[in-house]
């Protein structure tokens, strides 16, 4: 039986990349530091702040929660109902026990209810992928709500596999821009929060492992409007690496941000253009009306559509 | 061995008496994307894993543009 190499005693998880096994009190340490060294090495948050964390009901959104909370942060959850059948609902539900069983704040809008509409009928109307209305939406919203709130900062669950997949399809792609704009940290500007990702030192097996020894009973299954999804295929590109050397992940999205995104800061200023206001919601916008208003016109005249209606396609 | 399967969620019997790691091997999963957990608690690859085990194999990646 394999052993901690903290302390000997048996361990319940083997991490190839840091070639070691862990008991269950030296990985939580292990995971709490990773933590804490993504929040000192690029000064996420101050101690104390108050900060909004985008909440989703899966396993990365309530780590992060869970870690914040744990780490001294007075951190609020916020959940935007997609209105994507059986996975929403079971989804709200995770959140909303999280929270409960925790005497922690969670916020939630409906997107049908608010706002006439949800993901799968977004999706039909636009004629776009059920992801781009998606995630469209949660940005627009998770931004308004963390500046309506005065929190410090909107924190989002992105973890190590999710940075390194956007990281690959930006790099295949060469998107300088996008590259440029990569950084787990984005400063406030007009009518934006401030943005941190404080789990971009762990992977998702990590975060998923956080969550069963801390006993946070997660959303599992997944939403299924993402099958298929780009993002999907490299993830599963870079874990086939990962298997043939351990750490490549790590290296290739951690080494980005040392070696490669200071060299992308003129094209990062570049592209803070000033933009205006809409004539709408007030929000950053470089046209009349924000792409939000845009879509809530459009999806919430639609007919609603059924989430099995809208995967076929 | 009964083991738990999801996405979609299902079960299998396989033969038990092997370590965590070969079993994902034979399943044909990747060890980075998966956790094994037996009786709730997780166990590392190369954990002997018995014929009367109730074991989760529980998918960790996830899909889309997260939250
Ligand atoms: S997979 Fe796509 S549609 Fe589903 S919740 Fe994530 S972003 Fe939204
Ligand atoms: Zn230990
Ligand atoms: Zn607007």
């Amino acid at each position: 039986m394999s052993k901690c190499r903290a302390c000997r005693e048996p361990a319940i998880i083997d991490l190839p990349r840091h070639n070691a096994n862990f008991c269950d009190v030296h990985f939580r340490q292990l995971v709490r530091r990773q933590v804490e060294k993504a929040i000192d090495d690029f000064a996420m948050l101050r101690p104390g702040d108050r900060v909004l964390v985008a909440v989703s009901g899966g396993k990365d959104s309530l780590a992060a929660w869970d870690l914040l909370v744990e780490l001294g942060y007075e951190a609020d959850g916020f959940y935007v109902g997609l209105g994507i059948g059986e996975y929403s609902e079971a989804s709200s539900e995770h959140a909303a026990r999280f929270a409960h069983d925790r005497r922690l704040r969670l916020l939630t809008v409906d997107l049908r209810d608010e706002f006439g509409y949800d993901v799968p009928t977004a999706s039909r109307a636009t004629r776009r992928p059920a992801c781009s209305s998606c995630g469209l939406s949660k940005r627009h919203l998770f931004d308004r709500a963390a500046l309506d709130g005065g929190y410090d900062a909107l924190v989002t669950g992105h973890n190590l596999d999710d940075e390194a997949a956007v990281l690959f399809g930006n790099t295949l792609r060469w998107d300088v821009d996008y590259l440029a704009r990569q950084l787990p940290v984005l400063a406030s500007r007009d009518g934006l929060p401030r943005k941190v990702k404080p789990l971009v030192r762990l992977t998702e097996r990590e975060t998923a492992a956080w969550c069963v020894v801390r006993g946070i009973d997660y959303a599992v299954d997944e939403c299924p409007m993402s099958a298929g999804n780009r993002h999907l295929r490299y993830k599963e590109a870079l874990n086939e690496i990962e298997a043939h050397s351990p750490g490549s992940k790590a290296a290739f999205y951690l080494n980005f941000l040392d070696n490669m995104a200071p060299l992308l800061a003129d094209r990062r200023d570049a592209s803070v253009a000033t933009v205006g206001e809409c004539t709408q919601c007030g929000s950053p916008t470089t046209g009349d009306r924000c792409a939000f208003c845009r879509l809530v016109e459009t999806a919430s005249q639609h007919e609603p559509v059924p989430v099995a209606m809208a995967r076929r396609r | 061995m009964r083991v738990l399967l999801r996405n979609p969620r299902r079960e299998i019997e396989i033969d038990g008496g092997v370590p965590a790691r070969t079993m994902l091997e034979r399943l044909g999963l990747a060890h980075e994307a998966h956790l094994v957990i037996r009786n709730g608690t997780l166990v590392p690859g190369d954990e002997r894993l018995e014929d009367d085990d109730e074991i989760e194999v529980r998918p960790v990646i996830s899909g889309g543009a997260s939250p």
